[in-house]
């Protein structure tokens, strides 16, 4: 699948900006955990977290495949930055666009579609996380206003200078999950110390506790009631920008890989003059390959209208489970080189485990594409 | 003000060039860019324009088809419109040539300010932009850091080892910028696509009233004898401070001619 003149133009102005800004500096971020701020202003400089939302909201008038291009070069690079800006997009902007109300957009858009501002999703509580539907916070409508009582786990850009608001899943009646947005600062919104991380050591990951927290009625986002469908379309899209996110890394593995093996030597020649290691490389390239076709398949779907949510899990669970592969040859091959943390492939290896799990677990992948099958 | 923009297409830096039996760089095998030092010549003709002068500017490349993509990244980052001087007759051209055709395209474009990068980042002469101001007849400063202006005077400040100079040049003229002059910006989604919409015109010889016979490997000046791989980069000199390495360090210095 080709995609057209202007996305590969896209692509080149993305793997630019990676190359040039986000390489040099990135290593130092994940080392001392520190959330890039300087990067990310320049991501929302060049429109990165507005590529699916239109003009209207300061958007780029792009969609799905725009954004999955981008992601695919930052993650070919770094994947803190990437991950970073695949939930601020999928899973804090996209959920007020699609279901906000035209004030809650007015409010909120411009500001995290400019990049200026981030948004959480809360949806993972310490003990739910594949099992969603199992939510236990709670949220109790006070006269105008929802008190809401729970907590929520690994939300991601909930926590930064930036974050503008979290958007939380909570019960608000039997069996009745809706979502309702928490603006950061609240009283008795806590958010707790950021995680200590295998991987994505560079993004902002944290637990959230809820202990009376008010905020207006009119914060109910979407219906009533309609929490848990929003949430899994919300998802279902996300898996998409997960998928090239993990190309992006299983192609970043490749990158690294070919380069070292020109130039490293052993036994009086390059390593990639012998079998053991080309063939190696042969299997990645034609790994990324295929999860590249399979995101694309899936995101153009998406734009056309069509039934996009079993391709979206076959994309999203092949290209998370190739990156895992990929991570641990590209290591294999940079040998002791590969375990160290100044080397990209170690960052890549750290990275790649957690694709696995986030935003439905390949488990739950192959649970929705049997249950396409009628099983 | 109308501001032309000289940009050229070249092969990506990092890849690994070939060259054809004429020695001439087989273009086609290597991905191409726009040279990333012209995406500086690119940021100041935006810059000047949005510091409040009204501008017009005009990317100008010199190429083979492809040369077609270094002209949309041009205006993705803020050029209005194209111009593509391409012709069979072109390939080979040394740097005589190439400023013969690029003065004669601006001539016909019409400016005030003709903006250029240092060098181009393949054959990196840096003797371009002095070539078309000598054709064009007008003065030029070399390595600006920095541009303004205000419609009629153009204020350079320069950069070099020994000073800082600032100087004004009447207009029009032509300018080199370096790529301390400020960081080029990544195009946004909507300014590539807007990019696709700009005009692009695309010129022959004829429409430059050149003779083929002026261009072209055969009319060049210059000829490329042999081609060599970069050699290896060879070990420094590492001096361990065993307590006289001061003296060492010297000794090295006036033995290499530095003091």
């Amino acid at each position: 699948m080709q995609l057209t003149e202007e996305l590969e133009a896209l692509r080149a102005s993305v793997r630019d900006f990676a190359r040039e800004v986000v390489a040099p500096v990135i290593a130092g971020h994940y080392e001392q955990h520190t959330f890039p701020y300087e990067i990310v202003r320049q991501m929302g400089k060049m429109g990165l977290f507005g590529l699916p939302f239109p003009e209207e909201y300061g958007g780029m008038g792009g969609d799905y495949l725009a954004l999955g291009v981008a992601l695919e070069e930052l993650a070919r690079v770094d994947s803190s930055v990437a991950i970073t800006l695949e939930a601020a997009v999928s899973l804090g902007a996209m959920p007020i666009y699609r279901y906000g109300t035209a004030e809650q957009k007015q409010r909120w858009l411009p500001a995290l579609v400019s990049g200026e501002a981030l948004a959480g999703f809360g949806l993972t509580e310490p003990g739910f996380g594949s099992d969603a539907g199992g939510t236990q916070t709670r949220a109790v409508l006070d006269g105008d206003e929802w008190v809401i009582n729970g907590s929520k786990a690994f939300i991601t850009n909930s926590g930064t200078d930036i974050t503008s608001l979290v958007t939380v899943t909570a019960l608000t009646g039997p069996d009745e999950i809706s979502a309702i947005v928490v603006p950061s600062g609240t009283p008795g919104f806590e958010v707790g110390p950021g995680y200590s991380k295998v991987g994505w050591c560079a993004s902002d990951t944290h637990p959230l506790h809820l202990d009376d927290v008010r905020v207006p009625a009119a914060n109910l986002l979407g219906q009533r009631g309609r929490g848990f469908a929003q949430f899994l379309h919300t998802l279902d899209e996300g898996r998409i920008a997960i998928a090239a996110l993990a190309t992006g890394l299983a192609q970043g593995c490749v990158d690294e890989s070919v380069a070292y093996a020109k130039e490293r030597r052993a036994f009086g020649r390059a390593i990639g003059d012998f079998q053991a290691i080309s063939f190696k490389l042969a299997d990645m390239r034609t790994r990324a390959h295929t999860a590249r076709l399979a995101w694309h398949d899936a995101a153009a779907r998406l734009v056309a209208g069509q039934d996009f949510k079993q391709y979206a899990a076959m994309a999203k669970l092949h290209a998370s489970e190739i990156a895992v592969t990929n991570a641990r040859e590209a290591t294999q091959i940079h040998g002791g080189y590969g375990f160290m943390n100044e080397y990209p492939v170690a960052r890549f290896w750290r990275d790649a485990k957690v694709l696995e799990i986030g935003e439905g677990t390949s488990e739950i992948q192959r649970m929705v594409i049997a249950r396409d099958m009628g099983l | 003000m109308k501001i032309v923009v000289l940009v050229k297409h070249v092969p990506e830096p990092t890849a690994a060039w070939r060259f054809a039996d004429d020695l001439t760089l087989d273009r086609s095998a290597v991905e191409g860019r726009l040279s990333q030092l012209d995406e500086y010549a690119v940021e100041q003709a935006v810059r000047l324009g949005e510091a409040g002068v009204p501008v017009e500017i005009t990317c100008l490349t010199m190429g083979p088809a492809p040369a077609a993509d270094a002209l949309r990244k041009a205006l993705a980052m803020g050029g209005d419109r194209g111009v593509h001087v391409l012709d069979d007759a072109l390939p080979g051209s040394d740097v005589l040539a190439t400023s013969l055709v690029l003065a004669k395209a601006v001539q016909r474009i019409g400016f005030d300010l003709v903006v250029c990068g240092m060098a181009s980042t393949d054959a990196e002469m840096s003797v371009v932009p002095a070539m078309v101001a000598d054709r064009l007849g007008v003065p030029q400063a070399s390595n600006a850091a920095e541009l303004g202006t205000d419609g009629t005077t153009l204020t350079v400040r320069r950069e070099t080892d020994s000073a800082t100079e600032e100087i004004a040049v009447t207009l029009p003229a032509v300018v080199s910028v370096t790529d301390q002059s400020g960081e080029p910006r990544y195009p946004a989604f909507k300014a590539i696509m807007a990019a696709r919409k700009k005009p692009v015109q695309t010129w022959s010889l004829a429409d430059l009233g050149i003779d083929a016979a002026d261009v072209g490997l055969a009319a060049s000046a210059t000829v490329v004898e042999d081609t060599q791989p970069r050699p290896p980069r060879a070990a420094g000199t590492v001096i361990v401070d065993d307590g006289d390495a001061a003296g060492r360090l010297a000794e090295y210095l006036a033995t290499a001619s530095f003091l």
